[in-house]
C-alpha cells in the first residue's frame, strides 16, 4: 500500500517534469531574438551536416590560375591566395566550428561537472581538493591555459578540442557543485533518504535534474565561448593544419592581403559572428525561460 | 477638512503579458485625523497597490491609475506633480512596508537611513540632524549606541523599529502600516504593536493599517473596510462589524477563524479561490464563491449602502431587504 | 582589515605553486627538444648530450621541477632563455609593462563606456536607447577580439589613415588596440550593469527610499548603483583573465612587444623557461587583481566586512 503511494509520486512528477518543459518552450518561444538565435542554429548545423552538397567546390581545391578573384556569380565570397572557394571553405568550416565547440563543450561538462558534483555531495576533503584544483586552473588566464595545453599536445584539431575543453573545466565544475550543494540540502533529498532511496539513486533522479538547467543555459553560451577560443588559437597558428578551413585560421591568412582583398578578411569574420550570436542569444533565452523569476 | 485622506472611485491596472491584472476597482476609503483604518482582505486583494496608489508609488510600468480621486488634506494626490509628491512622501505620509528584512539598505547604516529621511524635509545642521535620528532610534527602543550599525546586525522586529522610526521621523499626518508585523515572529508582531499603538497616541498620527489578520484589527483599529478584488465590500466602526457582521464574505472571514471556546472537527472554509484579477467574475465579485448569491449579483455591482448609522455594506442581499421593507 | 589580507596573499601560495606546477609539467610533456633548436640540427651528438647534461634536462621530472622551484623561490630566478640565453625575468621585464598598459587601457575603456551604458539602459528600460545599446551589446560578445581589431585597422589606418596600426607608446597608438580589446568587455559589463542594476531597483528597500521623498537620481546612484556595483565589480575583476588572454591575440595583430607575443613565439621555438615564466607572471597578476578586486568588495559591503572586525 505504502509503495503505490510513492509510485504515484513518481508518476507526477514526470507528468510535472513534462509540463514543465513544455513551460519552458512556451516561454522560449516568446523570446523573438532566441528563436532567431535558434533558427540561425538550425541552418548552421544543417551546413555543417550537408556541406558535401551546398559547397560547390572542395575546401582545398586549388586553382592557381583563379587567385584572389573578388566576390562573383561563380565565386559567392571570391577566392584565395590559392584559388580556393571562400564560401565553401566557409560552409565546410561551419563543420569545424561546430564540431570544436559541442566536443569542447562537452569535455568540460562530463568532466568537470563530475568533479563538481562530487566536490559539491560530498563536501569535506574531496571538495577541498576539487576546488583547490579548480582555483588553480580558474588562475590562468582560459586563453593561456588553451594555448599551452595546445602547445604541449600538438597540433590538431583533436588537441584543439581537448584544449578548449579542459580549460573550460572550473567553470562548470563550479556551476554543479553550486547547485548540488544547494539541492543537497533541500528536504525533498531527505525525505528520499528517509524512504530508503541509495545514494545513487538520489543523485540521478533529484540531484541531476535539478542542475541542468544552469549547465544547460551555461553550455549554450559555452558552445559560443569555445568556438570563439578556438578561432583565435586558429589564429596565432596554434591547433590547425592547413588547409582546414576552420574560420579563425582564414582571418589568420588573410591579414597579409588586407589591404588589397578586403573581402577575405570579411566574410570569416562574419560567419563567426552569427554563430556566436545565434549561441549568446539563444543561451539568453534559455536562461529567461528557464528560470521565470527573472521575468519579473 | 473633515476627512484627511478621501478616495474615490480609485482604480489602478497592472499590464502583463497574459492581460490586464485588475488590482483595484472603484475603491472608496475615508480616513480621518487621529483615526486608525483597518484594511482587511486576503492576499492579492489589492490592499498593497492601493496603498502604493496613495503613494503615487505603483510601478509604471506594467501598472498604472486609471482612474478616481485621492484627496489629502483637501488636494487630489493624482493631480500633483512629482516634486510636490516628494514634499509630501515621508513627511506627510510615510509608509511602513511588509518585509523588514529587505526594507533597509543593506550598507548604509541605520543611523543614516533615518537621517536621510530628515534631512530630505527639514533644515538641521550636522549635528542637530544626527541628535533627531538618535532620538527617533531611542523613541522605537534603540540605543543610540547602534546608530552607526548596518542592517543585517539587528533582528527582524529590530530591523521593523528602524522602519517605524523612518516612518515617524518627520512626523507625518497618516501612516500608512502594510501588513507591518506578518514577517515577524508572534512575541515580536505583539511588541512591535504596541510600540505603534503608543507612537500612534503620541504624535497623533493617522494610520491606514493593511492586514489580514482579523485580531490586529480589532486591538489596534477604530474602522475597518473589508477588501475584496479590488473593492470595499464592507465599512464600519470595528465594534459593529465585529459584533454585526453583514456582507457573505465578512461573515465567512469571522467564520473561518478557529475559536479556542467551540468543539470544531473541520474549519469553515470560504469555498473557493480568490478571483483571478485578471478575468473577473461579472457583477459582484464574491458572487462565485457566494452561498447568498442571487441572479442580480452575477449581473450588476452593489452599491453601497448604509444599513445602520457609520456601517456601509456592498451588498445585494441588503439592497432588496431595504425594498422589501419599503 | 590587514587579516583579512594577509589571509588572502597566504592562500594565493598554494594556488600560485599549483600554476607552476601545471605549466612545468605542459612544458615538460611538449613535443620538441630545445637542445636541438638551440644548436641546430646538425650538430653533433656528443655536443648535444654535453648540452642536455649541462641543462639539466636529463633528470627526473620531479628533480627539474623541484630545481625550477628552489631557483625561482630562493633566488627569483625563472632561469634563461633556451634561445637568447638571457634571462627569462630580464624578458619578461621588458615586455610586462606593455601588456600591462594594453591591459589597463582597455580596461578602463570598458568601464568609463560599459558602466554608464549599463545604468541609462536599467533606467530606461525598453526605451530605443535600452533596445539599441543591447543590440550592439550581443554584436560585441560575439566578435572575435582579433577580428575587430583586424576591421579597425582596416577603417582608421588604411582607409582614414588618422590612426597608427602598431606601436604601443603614445595615446594615439593605444587607442585601437584598447577599443579591439575592450570592446568585448564594455559589452559584457554593459549588459552585467544592466541586469545588475534592474534587479536591485527591484529590490524593497529602493522603494523604502522613494516613499521617503527622495530624489529619483540620488535613489539611482547612491541606493542602486553603490549596491550593484558589488557583482559589478566581481565581474570586471573577472573580464581582466579574459583581457590578459586576449592581449596575446591584439599584441600579434598590432605588433606590441608584450607578454602574449612573448609567450606564443617562446611556445613556437619551445622556449620553454619564457613560456613558464610568462603564463607565472600573468596569473600571479591576474590573482592580484582579483585579490583587489575582493577587498574593494569587501570596503563597499558591509556585511562582508564585519566578518573580520
Amino acid at each position: 500500500m505504502e509503495e503505490s503511494k510513492f509510485i504515484d509520486k513518481d508518476k507526477k512528477y514526470e507528468k510535472k517534469g513534462k509540463s514543465q518543459l513544455k513551460g519552458v518552450w512556451t516561454r522560449l518561444k516568446k523570446d523573438k531574438l532566441a528563436l532567431i538565435g535558434l533558427v540561425i542554429l538550425i541552418i548552421l548545423i544543417l551546413m555543417a551536416i550537408f556541406a558535401n552538397f551546398i559547397a560547390p567546390y572542395e575546401y582545398d581545391t586549388q586553382n592557381l590560375k583563379n587567385t584572389f578573384q573578388s566576390p562573383s556569380l561563380k565565386h559567392l565570397f571570391g577566392t584565395d591566395e590559392f584559388g580556393r572557394d571562400i564560401f565553401s571553405r566557409i560552409v565546410y568550416g561551419s563543420r569545424i566550428s561546430l564540431q570544436v565547440g559541442v566536443i569542447a563543450v562537452g569535455i568540460a561538462v562530463v568532466i568537470g561537472g563530475f568533479l563538481g558534483a562530487v566536490a559539491g555531495y560530498y563536501s569535506g576533503k574531496i571538495d577541498n581538493v576539487i576546488m583547490r584544483i579548480m582555483d588553480v586552473l580558474l588562475s590562468i588566464p582560459q586563453m593561456l591555459l588553451a594555448i599551452s595545453i595546445v602547445a604541449a599536445l600538438g597540433n590538431s584539431l583533436i588537441n584543439l578540442m581537448v584544449a578548449v575543453g579542459v580549460s573550460s573545466i572550473p567553470q562548470y565544475a563550479r556551476i554543479v557543485r553550486a547547485s548540488v550543494i544547494s539541492i543537497k540540502n533541500q528536504e525533498f533529498v531527505e525525505s528520499a533518504r528517509a524512504i530508503g532511496s541509495s545514494d545513487l539513486r538520489i543523485i540521478f533522479k533529484h540531484v541531476i535534474p535539478n542542475c541542468l538547467a544552469p549547465v544547460i543555459v551555461q553550455a549554450t553560451l559555452g558552445i559560443g565561448l569555445a568556438i570563439l577560443t578556438a578561432a583565435g588559437l586558429s589564429f596565432i597558428g596554434l591547433g590547425i593544419k592547413p588547409p582546414t578551413p576552420e574560420w579563425g585560421a582564414m582571418l589568420s591568412g588573410s591579414r597579409t592581403y588586407i589591404r588589397d582583398y578586403t573581402y577575405m578578411t570579411l566574410f570569416p569574420g562574419i560567419a563567426i559572428v552569427i554563430t556566436i550570436f545565434a549561441f549568446n542569444v539563444l543561451g539568453d533565452g534559455l536562461r529567461d525561460a528557464l528560470d521565470p523569476k527573472l521575468k519579473q | 477638512m473633515e476627512n484627511l485622506l478621501e478616495i474615490k472611485n480609485l482604480s489602478i491596472e497592472y499590464v502583463t503579458d497574459d492581460g490586464i491584472n485588475k488590482a483595484v476597482n472603484n475603491l472608496n476609503l475615508k480616513i480621518r485625523e487621529g483615526e486608525t483604518l483597518g484594511f482587511v482582505g486576503e492576499t492579492g486583494a489589492g490592499k498593497t497597490t492601493t496603498a502604493l496608489g496613495i503613494m503615487r508609488l505603483v510601478p509604471n510600468p506594467p501598472g498604472k491609475i486609471v482612474g478616481g480621486e485621492i484627496y489629502f488634506e483637501g488636494k487630489d494626490l493624482l493631480k500633483k506633480e512629482e516634486k510636490n509628491l516628494r514634499e509630501i512622501r515621508g513627511n506627510k505620509i510615510s509608509m511602513i512596508f511588509q518585509d523588514p528584512m529587505t526594507s533597509l539598505n543593506p550598507i548604509i547604516t541605520v543611523g543614516k537611513q533615518v537621517e536621510e529621511v530628515i534631512k530630505l524635509h527639514e533644515e538641521l545642521s550636522k549635528d542637530e540632524l544626527r541628535n533627531k535620528a538618535e532620538k527617533m532610534l531611542d523613541t522605537v527602543g534603540i540605543r543610540k549606541e547602534r546608530f552607526d550599525d548596518y542592517p543585517h546586525q539587528f533582528s527582524g522586529g529590530m530591523k521593523q523599529r528602524v522602519v517605524i522610526a523612518m516612518a515617524l521621523a518627520c512626523n507625518p499626518k497618516l501612516i500608512i502600516a502594510d501588513e507591518p508585523t506578518t514577517a515577524l515572529d508572534v512575541t515580536i508582531q505583539a511588541q512591535v504593536l504596541e510600540l505603534m499603538k503608543e507612537l500612534k497616541i503620541k504624535f497623533n498620527t493617522s494610520m491606514l493599517l493593511i492586514t489580514h489578520d482579523l485580531g490586529v484589527v480589532a486591538e489596534t483599529c477604530d474602522y475597518v473596510s473589508i477588501m475584496y478584488a479590488g473593492s470595499s465590500l464592507e465599512y464600519g466602526d470595528v465594534e459593529k462589524i465585529y459584533n454585526n457582521p453583514l456582507h457573505p464574505y465578512t461573515i465567512g472571514l469571522f467564520n473561518s477563524i478557529p475559536s479556542l471556546d467551540e468543539d470544531k472537527e473541520k474549519l469553515d472554509v470560504i469555498p473557493g479561490t480568490p478571483p483571478d484579477p485578471s478575468n473577473l467574475p461579472t457583477g459582484c465579485r464574491f458572487h462565485p464563491r457566494c452561498s447568498h448569491c442571487m441572479e442580480i449579483c452575477q449581473k450588476s455591482l452593489p452599491k453601497s449602502i448604509e444599513v445602520e448609522n457609520g456601517h456601509f455594506v456592498s451588498c445585494f442581499l441588503y439592497d432588496k431587504k431595504m425594498k422589501e421593507g419599503k | 582589515m590587514i587579516k583579512y589580507i594577509l589571509r588572502r596573499l597566504i592562500m594565493l601560495i598554494p594556488v600560485l605553486l599549483g600554476v607552476t606546477f601545471i605549466v612545468f609539467t605542459l612544458m615538460y610533456i611538449t613535443p620538441g627538444d630545445p637542445v636541438r633548436l638551440i644548436l641546430g640540427e646538425s650538430a653533433p651528438e656528443e655536443a648535444v648530450q654535453e648540452l642536455r647534461e649541462e641543462m639539466g634536462l636529463n633528470k627526473p621530472f620531479i628533480v627539474q621541477y623541484v630545481n625550477y622551484m628552489k631557483k625561482l623561490i630562493l633566488h627569483q630566478d625563472l632561469g634563461s632563455s633556451y634561445v637568447t640565453r638571457r634571462p627569462v625575468m630580464q624578458e619578461i621585464i621588458s615586455a610586462f609593462p606593455s601588456t600591462l598598459k594594453l591591459a589597463a587601457s582597455s580596461v578602463l575603456f570598458a568601464i568609463i563606456l560599459g558602466i554608464p551604458i549599463g545604468i541609462i539602459s536599467a533606467v530606461k528600460k525598453y526605451s530605443i536607447f535600452d533596445n539599441l545599446s543591447m543590440a550592439f551589446a550581443l554584436i560585441g560578445i560575439s566578435m572575435p577580439v582579433f577580428w575587430l581589431g583586424l576591421l579597425l585597422i582596416l577603417l582608421f589606418s588604411v582607409h582614414l589613415k588618422i590612426l597608427p596600426s602598431s606601436g604601443y607608446d603614445s595615446f594615439k597608438q593605444m587607442i585601437l588596440p584598447a577599443v579591439s580589446l575592450g570592446a568585448q568587455s564594455v559589452a559584457i559589463i554593459a549588459r552585467m550593469t544592466r541586469s545588475s542594476m534592474l534587479e536591485v531597483i527591484g529590490q524593497d528597500y529602493i522603494r523604502t527610499a522613494r516613499a521617503k521623498g527622495q530624489k529619483e537620481k540620488i535613489v539611482i546612484f547612491n541606493h542602486a548603483f553603490k549596491n550593484a556595483l558589488i557583482p559589478i565589480s566581481t565581474s570586471i575583476g573577472l573580464q581582466f583573465g579574459g583581457l590578459l588572454g586576449g592581449a596575446v591575440l591584439t599584441e600579434s595583430i598590432f605588433s606590441i612587444p608584450g607578454i602574449g607575443r612573448l609567450m606564443v613565439d617562446s611556445i613556437k621555438m619551445r622556449d620553454f623557461p619564457v613560456v613558464q615564466g610568462s603564463v607565472l607572471i600573468i596569473s600571479i597578476t591576474f590573482c592580484i587583481v582579483n585579490l583587489l578586486v575582493d577587498l574593494y568588495y569587501a570596503y563597499i559591503d558591509p556585511r562582508v566586512k564585519t566578518q573580520y572586525k
